[in-house]
């Protein structure tokens, strides 16, 4: 530097001399400013992604300098979320890089104080013999007689955070060892949704997309808060209310979703069906139903058998009802001159008569077997198409409904008359064919012992008002993991095969002819389910998969039951489950009755968590909370655990369903570090040595695993298995190896292999679909061409419905999809849900089957009569129709059926750590007297293990806190900000109070009822810490999904923290005691 | 800037450090200085999620700044600070709630010539939200007949007329050519002039490390073209960026169609040049009074009358040696001829 320059570059000759006078500006910089680069200029390289926490699907960049991740931002270039992040998705940089994470496998002995180091390789090896050993010593060739060919000494739980692939290789791989018992978050979090969709419409998807709500005009949020859950998708909500829309939010609590709402409507939670019902009445009674869509779309006109019993007729109850089985006999639901054929009632019905009552098996959750293909019905249906026929669908729903009035809705919900009227108006004046309303839900309608049966009245309502099918229209599913639309998809599930094919029972089907039968429609597309089952036997067994052997199908394991993962935790208790995965989810926190997850793997022999960071499900053999109470000694635990570190997103390759099915391609940025490695590393390469091992032998209960294909090409230095050979196999592949490009291609002779019928064309061309990131600015509305959705690229699903019979829109304003009769295809805006060339005009001929069944009016292609249900004759072993029972636990007496407080089938699972309140006014009921409901807070993510340990998010909400209504705080003696300790029959947690108008004490039956709010992200590890909120939750399910009611429970509250060690059983076992709890209380059937 | 204004160098005529000041950038020194930029933040569509907070985290890599639930509502970071440079307020209130005009027809709306635009709302109309009071006698939900949860995000003003600026002794605060104020690590002593010279207490030095520091809008990713964190971040578009004159008229449009939509209560707060700071490069669109969020209602920059202080200094000064002249020369002795 010369004396020139250097003078020039004081700051004060540079003010002296140039036009900084005052030399607070270019006078004043310094070299350093001068030189300023942002990093994400200066990145060697963008790499697009996709974020990892929800399932709104929001687009990443990801800047990657020196091999390292430097900054992780919105992708502008996505149609979803245009460049926009919540805080969680901002804090993705301190996710994937901050000292939070673990980089190094670690593994606990029997009975050890600590963890010791391990390398991978032996970690591995060791989890190889483990899987060997425990199959080997627990495999059940036979169940009572019928062939099996499995274990239950091995579980796994968790892949809603995962990719597609590696769901897929998690599924085939513990399937070819016989290992029934895979569940994921799905489980807990959105199958009734699946049940609820799928037997109403034929998918168990939700039926739009995002960027389809601006084009609602009424937006009615429900059960879900979206704001606060789905930030980044809530723009789309904002867009609609900048056109003019209105948006309800209705919900126990008011939330950051309700401060933006145009009315916010606080209902008693677990009371929506009343609610939802109350409007299907104000609907059918005021005649404002559309009245052609219904006709020509809904099974309104078809006739019901003469045996069908109302529960207006048997006061809370349907026909057909086992009172010492606690199930119910679907035979009376039928259509008249239907013969039973529906699918999980007829395998329900043989399971119970074979294994005898006592044993509460439940279904093999058939109902979410309609994730893709509804429920059977055969023989010749009878309609009247004026709907006066009394046994009529349409006169049916009318009589169901008829005493849900508004007096009925307040006395209920506790929503007073002139406010749900407002509901009412807002949505019959946005229905119809000019307008249209959308329902947005999440675990608010799903996490319920009725769960199912609420998406149900949703679907029912929409139907109704003709709003399916349209722009602006359908029932949005807000689901809540990257990827777990695609974990239910490519199931990690027990009773789920890819694209929704069931599991095998092992009662039900003696070969592969026999169990296609059993489930496959007539009609429709789901009447071609033989060519996806052969086909996805040829992606998982190739060449060994013959005619002569039927395809394999006996290498797969059989069903006895529900193996969910409540299920599981009692196989675990019992001694039975002896060996357990966890991937991705965190039960000790996150699950129903925390405390029996942690007990049930301390009876395990062994536990491998594969995860970022030490999660509670990781230690509780060391801090849980039972060590604490004296429950527990660690040195008596003899559970070995082993902990593999997980790869992030930004790490691994691999696709994403989004919450509107949509498959979304993320790009490696760069290698894991340490031995941390992505899921599709540690299947793949634990299953290549499983192989390796058994080579050569001669086991029957081997041959599966040698006869899988599983020669995945591997790259880069660690051998990581190509996720995008997966994802081609996942879409399959013809006879000469030329990928497909649509599920129509698929044949049921073996000519065909595809390991997930319903993701067929995402890999069409060879091309990878999913990975297509066309910015939305150079596309229409739609932007079909970012990444790609199931099925067939389809965003509104049943889109035929947007045109009248005749395939013209509704109206102009509201048109999508219609008939161009010179082409004489469909077109429109999106692409069709139909069959292209089918015209409005057809008819089917007598004895059609399969897609040629479905005449130019039937919308509803995976339906098994082309029509949406209004009805559900089949598919739900819970009713046919959604009713309100009260939930498991609940202050108040059910007002619409007094004699029937909850469901008669739903599952309460009473054990020594699971038990009930005595409810609605019982002896006792005051003992536990207020309404609990849970939730998420923008700021953490489930149960917290991707939130609680990033600073950015912990100093956000850094504390466990319940929220209680002033009028609550002043009967508690509850301090703003102080302590307060919860207690239910399950367990004793502490929270910090937050007293907030924003929680409503509620008038129902002329008495208040106080709610109180717990976020469930906390545990007592991490950097933000506190108790978890479902140490108070139970175990009581949805019998058709063995989904948990963790929306509405009850419990006391009272000021101050709770007590330490064994003195916290003592406040449990006082209040239990006070209460008169015994093992009976809440389990009766009837009553 | 016109041709009447004075030649570079010239202090006479300009309010350089009150007044109306249309070229700050310029008038500090920047050559070809582009469109003056800064924030809008338009609270009446926060929804509180804190993604700016985060993302400014993220960005600037701020350390994380404690543990504590205050029991303020959501708010847990409870203001701007050293550490915190975006800063979401909650406040629970007994006021109406919003009710958006339901009974406007607005069926003459094509929904698909909009969605036809891309694949949505421009970003300047897509925050344009119409809101309206509950109309009297509109049901109350449950009893409750008032209530309302204001969220906003504060930030740094980057007013027009910096005290902290003005005051910094080693010029580590600077003006931008983009006409933002921001502190430069490598200079700042941590005197802490600044701290109390900002009137909206927004600057703070960090303990441990002493030096001050506050939103810098991004200044390192202005220079490559890019959009500071927060806003980029922003999930309903609540916080927007860009030229600052463009800015105005988004919200001088905004807050007209509120007060059509009969939301009288929606101000903007900061947009007004002629106000004591000269006008703010970032300003707000309220819902209330700006105490209400925690912001000072008239805020004046504390050196607006370093001038006139500095006349009176000078005057007095003057004043005094000319007074010591006439004692020195009364005497017939001057200073410095002392021998």
């Amino acid at each position: 530097m010369g004396m020139r320059t250097w003078i020039q570059d004081w700051p004060v000759y540079r003010q002296l001399t140039g036009a900084d006078p005052l030399g607070r500006g270019a006078a004043a910089t310094s070299p350093t400013t001068r030189s300023l680069t942002p990093r994400t200029e200066s990145a060697d390289r963008v790499v697009k992604s996709v974020c990892p926490y929800c399932a709104v699907g929001c687009g990443q960049n990801v800047y990657v300098k020196d091999e390292r991740v430097v900054q992780i931002e919105g992708d502008p270039d996505s149609p979803v979320s245009r460049g926009r992040l919540c805080p969680k998705g901002a804090a993705s940089l301190q996710l994937t890089t901050g000292d939070a994470r673990r980089h190094e496998v670690l593994y606990r002995r029997p009975h050890a104080r600590d963890w010791e180091r391990l390398d991978l390789d032996t970690a591995l090896d060791m989890v190889v013999d483990r899987v060997l050993r425990t199959r080997a010593e627990n495999w059940q060739q036979e169940d009572e007689g019928l062939r099996v060919n499995r274990t239950l000494g091995i579980a796994s739980l968790g892949g809603a955070t995962l990719d597609n692939e590696e769901n897929y290789l998690i599924k085939k791989l513990f399937t070819a060892l016989g290992v029934v018992q895979v569940e994921n978050q799905a489980r807990v979090c959105h199958s009734s949704t699946v049940a609820g969709l799928g037997t109403s419409f034929g998918r168990g998807g939700a039926t739009t997309f995002m960027q389809d709500l601006q084009n609602s005009d009424c937006i009615v949020i429900e059960g879900s808060n979206f704001a606060e859950a789905h930030p980044v998708g809530f723009q789309w909500v904002m867009e609609a209310k900048a056109r003019g829309a209105k948006v309800i939010h209705v919900d126990p609590r008011f939330t950051r979703t309700s401060a933006l709402a145009d009315l916010h409507v606080p209902i008693r939670a677990g009371t929506d069906i009343a609610f939802l019902g109350g409007i299907i009445n104000h609907v059918l009674s005021g005649g404002h139903e559309f009245r052609e869509f219904v006709l020509e779309y809904t099974n309104a006109a078809t006739i019901v058998g003469e045996e069908f019993r109302d529960t207006e007729d048997l006061d809370g109850l349907f026909s057909g009802l086992d009172e010492e089985g606690g199930s119910y006999d679907v035979h009376t639901w039928q259509y008249e001159g239907a013969s039973v054929q529906a699918a999980s009632g007829k395998r329900d019905e043989l399971y119970h008569e074979r294994s005898g009552p006592g044993r509460n098996s439940s279904s093999s959750g058939g109902a979410e077997s309609h994730g893709s293909g509804g429920a059977a019905i055969s023989g010749e249906q009878h309609e009247d198409r004026t709907l006066e026929h009394p046994r009529c669908v349409y006169q049916i729903l009318k009589r169901h409904y008829a005493r849900y009035t508004p007096e009925m809705v307040e006395e209920t919900c506790g929503i007073p008359r002139d406010v749900f009227a407002e509901v009412c108006r807002a949505l019959v004046e946005n229905s119809g064919r000019d307008r249209t309303s959308e329902f947005v839900y999440a675990v608010g309608w799903t996490q319920h012992t009725v769960g199912a049966q609420y998406i149900r009245t949703a679907c029912i309502l929409q139907l109704l008002l003709g709003n399916m099918g349209r722009p602006g229209g359908g029932i949005q599913a807000l689901r809540g993991h990257a990827s777990i639309q695609g974990s239910s998809d490519i199931p990690t599930l027990f009773n789920l095969l890819p694209g929704y094919l069931p599991m095998p029972h092992a009662h039900a089907h003696e070969d592969l002819d026999a169990f296609v039968e059993g489930v496959r429609t007539k009609k429709g597309y789901w009447a071609n389910m033989r060519s996806y089952a052969v086909s996805l036997l040829k992606a998982y067994f190739g060449e060994a998969a013959t005619a002569d052997n039927d395809f394999c199908f006996d290498h797969l394991p059989r069903l006895t039951g529900s193996h969910s993962t409540y299920d599981t935790v009692l196989a675990q208790l019992e001694g039975v489950c002896k060996g357990y995965f966890l991937m991705g989810e965190n039960p000790a926190v996150g699950s129903a009755n925390a405390k029996m997850q942690r007990l049930g793997m301390a009876r395990l022999d062994w536990l491998v968590v594969r995860d970022f960071s030490l999660i509670e499900s990781a230690t509780w053999w060391k801090d849980g909370p039972e060590i604490a109470t004296g429950e527990l000694r660690t040195e008596d635990i003899a559970t070995e655990v082993f902990f593999f570190p997980a790869a992030s997103h930004t790490e691994k390759s691999g696709s994403y369903t989004n919450t509107n099915r949509m498959l979304q391609w993320h790009f490696a940025a760069k290698e894991p570090d340490g031995e941390a490695r992505s899921d599709l590393w540690f299947m793949y390469h634990l299953g290549r040595r499983i192989r390796e091992r058994l080579r050569g032998s001669t086991d029957p209960k081997d041959r599966p695993l040698l006869d899988l294909t599983w020669d995945y090409p591997t790259e880069g230095p660690l051998a990581e298995p190509s996720a995008e050979a997966v994802l081609a196999e996942i879409n399959g592949y013809a006879a000469d190896g030329t990928p497909l490009s649509s599920y129509e291609q698929l044949t049921d002779d073996g000519s065909t292999s595809c390991g997930c019928w319903i993701y067929c064309g995402v890999y069409a061309d060879g091309v990878n679909q999913a990975a297509r990131k066309k910015p939305h600015t150079e596309q229409d509305w739609i932007a079909a061409e970012w990444a790609w959705a199931w099925p067939a690229n389809r965003r509104i699903l049943y889109n035929r419905a947007s045109a009248d019979p005749d395939g013209r829109p509704w109206s102009e304003r509201k048109a999508l999809v219609w008939w161009d009769a010179e082409a004489g295809r469909w077109t429109g805006h999106d692409n069709p849900d139909f069959i292209a060339d089918r015209p409005p005009s057809y008819r089917p001929p007598e004895g059609a089957e399969g897609p040629d069944a479905l005449s130019g009016t039937d919308p509803f292609i995976m339906q098994a009569d082309g029509k949406a249900w209004l009805y559900a004759p089949a598919g739900l072993i819970d009713g046919p129709l959604p009713t309100h029972y009260e939930p498991q636990d609940s202050p108040v007496r059910n007002p619409l059926y007094p004699a029937q407080q909850r469901s008669p089938v739903r599952q309460a699972i009473s054990s020594e750590h699971n038990r009930f309140h005595p409810s609605g006014g019982l002896p006792g009921s005051d003992v536990y007297p207020y309404v609990v409901t849970t939730y998420r807070l923008t700021e953490h993510f489930t149960a917290g293990g991707m939130t609680r340990w990033s600073p950015y998010l912990a100093e956000l909400q850094p504390e466990f806190f319940c929220e209680v209504s002033p009028q609550l705080a002043a009967e508690r003696n509850l301090e703003h900000a102080g302590w307060a300790t919860l207690v239910s029959a399950r367990g004793v947690i502490e929270a910090r109070v937050l007293v907030t108008q924003r929680m409503a004490p509620l008038t129902v039956q002329g008495r208040t009822v106080h709610q109180i709010g717990l976020p469930y992200h906390w545990g007592p590890n991490g950097y933000s810490r506190g108790d978890a909120a479902n140490e108070l939750s139970a175990i009581a399910l949805d019998p058709n999904v063995h989904i948990q009611e963790v929306k509405a429970l009850t419990a006391d509250i009272r000021p101050g923290r709770r007590p330490r060690g064994p003195a916290l059983l003592d406040l449990l076992h006082s209040y239990q005691e006070r209460a008169g709890v015994t093992e009976h209380t809440g389990t009766e059937v009837r009553g | 800037m016109t041709d009447t204004s004075p030649a570079p160098g010239s202090l006479v005529g300009r309010n350089l450090l009150a007044g109306v000041e249309p070229d700050p950038a310029g008038d500090a020194g920047h050559a070809d200085a582009p469109q003056r930029m800064g924030f809008f933040t338009d609270t009446s569509v926060c929804i509180g999620c804190k993604a700016c907070e985060v993302a400014c985290k993220e960005w600037n890599a701020i350390p994380e700044d404690g543990l504590e639930l205050t029991g303020m509502s959501y708010d847990n970071s409870q203001g701007l600070g050293a550490s915190t440079w975006r800063h979401v307020a909650f406040i629970e209130q007994n006021k109406p709630l919003g009710h958006a005009q339901t009974a406007v027809d607005h069926s003459d709306v094509d929904v698909f010539a909009l969605a036809a635009q891309g694949s949505g709302t421009p970003p300047a109309e897509a925050a344009i939200t119409p809101t309206t009071p509950a109309p009297e006698g509109a049901p109350s939900p449950d009893g409750r007949t008032e209530l309302r949860w204001l969220m906003s995000s504060d930030v740094c003003k980057h007013c027009t007329h910096a005290a902290c600026l003005d005051v910094c002794p080693t010029g580590s605060l600077f003006r931008t050519e983009f006409g933002t104020v921001v502190v430069q690590e490598d200079i700042c002593n941590g005197c802490g002039y600044c701290v109390p010279a900002c009137p909206y207490g927004v600057i703070e030095q960090r303990p441990g490390d002493g030096r001050a520091w506050k939103c810098t809008l991004c200044y390192d990713r202005l220079g490559a073209g890019q959009e500071p964190a927060c806003a980029k971040a922003c999930p309903t578009d609540s916080i927007q960026f860009g030229p600052l004159e463009e800015l105005r008229e988004r919200a001088a449009g905004r807050v007209a169609q509120l007060h059509a939509a009969g939301v009288t209560d929606a101000r903007l707060y900061g947009e007004d040049p002629q106000d004591g700071v000269g006008g703010d490069g970032a300003f707000f669109l309220l819902l209330d009074e700006p105490e209400v969020y925690g912001l000072p209602p008239d805020p004046v920059v504390t050196t607006r009358d370093l001038p006139s202080m500095w006349r009176h200094a000078g005057a007095a000064a003057a004043t005094l040696l000319g007074g010591l002249a006439a004692v020195f020369a009364a005497s017939g002795r001057l200073p410095g001829r002392r021998r």
